[in-house]
C-alpha cells in the first residue's frame, strides 16, 4: 500500500519539472556563478554600478553606510571611491536625474534597482548584461529585453556584439530566423572573459542589495537550526521518559 | 485539584488556594489538562493540531511587532516594508517569520484536514469541531487574502484584483459589490487601508473566537484516534478510558517534541529560503504595484492555487466562481456526506482508500497546475481533476453507506 502511494505520488509531481514557477527559468538565462560571500566581488560589483549604472538607475533602499559595513569598506573609501554626489554618508544611493526628464529622454524612467537582484535574480541579470547586441537597424537590443529601451552602458568593456541568424521551420512550415550565436564586431577594453567577470560581479552586488540580511541570515540560522536540534533530541528523551509507563 | 498541589510548596499552595477561591485557576487545568483523557494511540498527524496553534502565536507576536513599523499606505507600504528589511534591527527575522508562518499555517491545515479524512474525525459526535474548522479554514483563507495586499507590490496589486472581480461575475450586484470591497473605483489607498483593519484586527478576532469554539467542541467528546473508536467506551474503576492517558503530561511532553521537529523545518525555511523559490514569496512581488503595468503570469499564492485552478477550468466566469465556491463550501458538509458505519480508513475497504488517494492527487495536481501559465492541455487536466474532486464528495455519499467495512477493534491499536 506504501509502496503504491509512493509510485502515486511521483506520477503526479514528476511532469511538472517541466512548469515554469521561478523567474529565474526562463529562456536564455545562464548561470552566473555570482556569490555574495565573495566580498572582492561585491565591491567590484559596487564600483561598476556606481560607474556605469547609477547615472540613471538609483538604490534607493541602499544606504551608504550599510554597504560599507557589508562589503568591509571604510567610510573614507566609501566617500572618496562610490560617493560622486553631495549625499552623506549615511544616506541612500539616490540620483539626482528627475523622473520627467529621464521618461522624456528615454521614453521611460529607469527604474530603481533596490529589489531587482530579488524580482530578477542575478542569473537573469548577468545573461541580460551579456546579452546586448546591436541589431540590422543599429539600434541597441538585447536577448531577454527585446526592443528594449536602456543603451549598452558597458559597450566600452564588452565591445559590440552582433547576431549570426540560423534559419528554423515550425510545425506548421513557417520559416524564421533566431539568433544562433554573437560575433564580437569591435573590440572592447575588456577580453569577454573579464567582461563575464564583470557581469558576474554586477550581478552578485546587485543580488547583496537587493537582501543586505542574506548573509547575517544565513550565518545565525545555522546556529538556531543547531540549538533546536539539540533542544528536540533532549525533548524526545523527555518524552520517552514519561512515556514509559504507557503500554 | 489536588494533583496541580501535589508538589507545591507551603506559600506557593495557599497563593493558589487564594485564586482558586476567586477563579477556576486549579478546575480549570484539571478539566482541560490533568483530567482531560486523550487516546495513548495517536500518530504523525495529531502534531497538526497544536502546532497550528503554535503558528497562530507565531503570526500574532511577528505582526504585532511588524505593525509598529508598517505604513498602511500606498504611497509608503512598499518602502515601509523594505525599511522594516534593512533598517529596522532584526526587521528581516520578523517579516520572514511572518511569511513563512503564513505559508506553514496552511501546510499544517491542509495536513489536520487530511488527517480527518484519514480517521474520520468530522464523523458524529464530532460534526460541529468540523464545521467550526472549516469557518476557521475560511477566516485563514480570508486573512491571508488580506494580509497578501499589504506589501503592494506588483502581485499583491494584482493578485487582490483578480480576486475582488470574482466578485463582479456575480450577475446585478456585481460591479457595485466590488466598488463596495474596494471602497474605490479601482484598487487603491482606500482599499490598501481596509485590508489593513480587516487584517490586524477584524479577521484575527474572528480566528481566536473560532479557535475557541474548536477546542470547547472538540474537549466535549474529546479526540478522535487513528482506529476511529470511541475510547470512553472501556472505562476503569474509576471512570477513567482504559486507552486514555491525561492530556499533561504525556500529549504536553510529546507535543514539545512536536514543536522542536517542527521549529527545525520551519527555521531552515526562514533562515536559508525564505521564497522557497517563489512559492512563499512571489519574485514579481519585489517590484511596487504599478496600477499600469499588469504582470505577464498573475498566480494567487500556492495555498490558493487548487481552487484557482478550479475556477480556471470552468469556460464560464460566473459558473467558474460558482464552482470555486462550492468547492469548498462542499466540505463544510463532509460530516453529513461521509455515512459510512466506520470512522477509520484502517476498517473501511479498499473503496475508501482508492477515492481518497484519487481525491488527495486531485487536490495536489490542481495545486501545481494552478500554478501553471495554463496551456490549452492543461486546461483540460484542470477540468479532469476538477471533476475528480467534486466527485469523490458524490461517490462518498452513494457509497460510504454500503461500502465494504471491517471489523472495528474493541480496543486501540498502540
Amino acid at each position: 500500500m506504501k509502496k503504491l502511494a509512493v509510485t502515486l505520488l511521483f506520477t503526479v509531481l514528476l511532469p511538472l519539472s517541466s512548469f515554469k514557477v521561478s523567474a529565474a527559468s526562463a529562456a536564455g538565462v545562464e548561470h552566473s556563478g555570482a556569490n555574495i560571500r565573495d566580498t572582492a566581488s561585491l565591491q567590484r560589483g559596487a564600483k561598476w554600478y556606481v560607474n556605469y549604472c547609477m547615472g540613471c538607475h538609483s538604490l534607493d533602499y541602499v544606504r551608504y553606510n550599510r554597504l560599507a559595513e557589508d562589503l568591509d569598506l571604510s567610510e573614507d573609501m566609501v566617500m572618496q571611491n562610490l560617493v560622486f554626489s553631495n549625499a552623506k554618508f549615511a544616506e541612500t544611493m539616490s540620483i539626482s536625474m528627475l523622473p520627467d526628464q529621464s521618461s522624456a529622454w528615454f521614453g521611460k524612467t529607469p527604474p530603481d534597482l533596490s529589489l531587482v537582484g530579488r524580482s530578477r535574480g542575478p542569473d537573469w541579470l548577468y545573461s541580460y548584461l551579456k546579452g546586448f547586441y546591436r541589431d540590422e537597424n543599429g539600434a541597441w537590443n538585447n536577448t531577454l529585453l527585446p526592443n528594449l529601451s536602456m543603451p549598452n552602458v558597458l559597450w566600452e568593456l564588452q565591445g559590440i556584439q552582433t547576431p549570426v541568424y540560423r534559419q528554423e521551420t515550425s510545425e506548421s512550415g513557417f520559416t524564421f530566423d533566431v539568433i544562433d550565436h554573437f560575433e564580437l564586431t569591435t573590440a572592447g577594453t575588456q577580453s569577454p572573459e573579464e567582461f563575464a567577470e564583470t557581469a558576474r560581479d554586477i550581478a552578485a552586488f546587485l543580488d547583496y542589495a537587493g537582501e543586505p540580511a542574506k548573509l547575517q541570515r544565513k550565518d545565525i540560522g545555522v546556529w538556531v537550526i543547531l540549538f533546536l536540534v539539540i533542544f528536540t533530541f533532549v525533548a524526545y528523551l523527555l518524552k520517552a521518559e514519561y512515556w514509559r509507563d504507557v503500554h | 485539584m489536588a494533583k496541580v498541589a501535589d508538589n507545591m510548596s507551603k506559600k506557593a499552595k495557599s497563593l493558589l488556594q487564594w485564586f482558586d477561591a476567586r477563579l477556576p485557576v486549579s478546575s480549570f487545568w484539571n478539566a482541560v489538562m490533568t483530567g482531560y483523557y486523550a487516546p495513548k494511540n495517536f500518530n504523525f498527524w495529531y502534531y497538526m493540531g497544536s502546532l497550528a496553534l503554535l503558528v497562530l502565536v507565531i503570526q500574532i507576536f511577528s505582526g504585532i511587532l511588524l505593525t509598529m513599523h508598517y505604513k498602511p499606505s500606498a504611497l509608503e507600504a512598499f518602502a515601509s516594508v523594505e525599511y522594516i528589511m534593512r533598517d529596522v534591527e532584526y526587521g528581516w527575522l520578523i517579516r520572514y517569520m511572518h511569511t513563512t508562518g503564513a505559508s506553514f499555517f496552511f501546510i499544517l491545515i491542509y495536513l489536520h484536514m487530511f488527517r480527518s479524512l484519514l480517521y474520520g474525525s468530522h464523523k458524529a459526535p464530532r460534526e460541529l469541531v468540523w464545521v467550526f474548522g472549516m469557518f476557521l479554514y475560511v477566516a485563514l483563507m480570508a486573512e491571508a487574502f488580506f494580509g497578501y495586499i499589504l506589501p503592494w507590490g506588483q502581485m499583491s496589486y494584482w493578485g487582490a484584483q483578480v480576486i475582488i472581480n470574482l466578485f463582479g461575475a456575480l450577475p446585478t450586484i456585481g460591479e457595485p459589490l466590488t466598488q463596495w470591497i474596494r471602497g474605490d473605483y479601482f484598487i487603491s489607498d482606500a482599499t490598501l487601508n481596509r485590508f489593513f483593519a480587516l487584517h490586524v484586527i477584524a479577521v484575527p478576532l474572528a480566528i481566536l473566537g473560532l479557535v475557541l469554539l474548536h477546542l470547547v467542541a472538540l474537549r466535549e467528546n474529546g479526540s478522535n484516534n487513528p482506529d476511529g473508536i470511541e475510547i470512553k467506551k472501556n472505562k476503569d474503576a474509576d471512570g477513567h478510558p482504559l486507552d486514555g492517558i491525561p492530556f499533561h503530561p504525556y500529549y504536553t511532553v510529546k507535543d514539545i517534541f512536536g514543536v522542536g521537529m517542527f521549529l527545525i523545518l520551519f527555521t531552515f525555511i526562514l533562515f536559508m529560503w525564505p521564497e522557497v523559490g517563489g512559492m512563499f514569496l512571489e519574485h514579481d512581488n519585489f517590484v511596487p504595484a504599478d496600477p499600469l503595468v499588469t504582470p505577464v503570469h498573475i498566480k494567487p499564492v500556492w495555498y490558493f492555487t487548487p481552487f484557482y485552478a478550479i475556477l480556471k477550468a470552468v469556460p464560464d466566469k460566473l459558473l467558474g466562481v460558482l464552482t470555486m465556491g462550492a468547492s469548498v463550501l462542499v466540505l463544510f458538509f463532509l460530516p453529513w456526506i461521509d455515512r459510512s458505519p466506520v470512522k477509520s480508513i484502517r476498517y473501511r475497504g479498499l473503496w475508501y482508500k482508492v477515492l481518497l488517494a484519487l481525491f488527495t492527487i486531485a487536490f495536489v495536481r490542481l495545486g501545481l497546475l494552478g500554478m501553471a501559465e495554463g496551456t490549452p492541455a492543461q486546461t483540460w487536466e484542470m477540468r479532469l481533476w476538477t471533476l475528480v474532486y467534486f466527485m469523490f464528495f458524490v461517490l462518498l455519499f452513494f457509497m460510504s453507506p454500503r461500502g465494504k467495512t471491517k471489523p472495528e477493534p474493541e480496543r486501540v491499536t498502540h
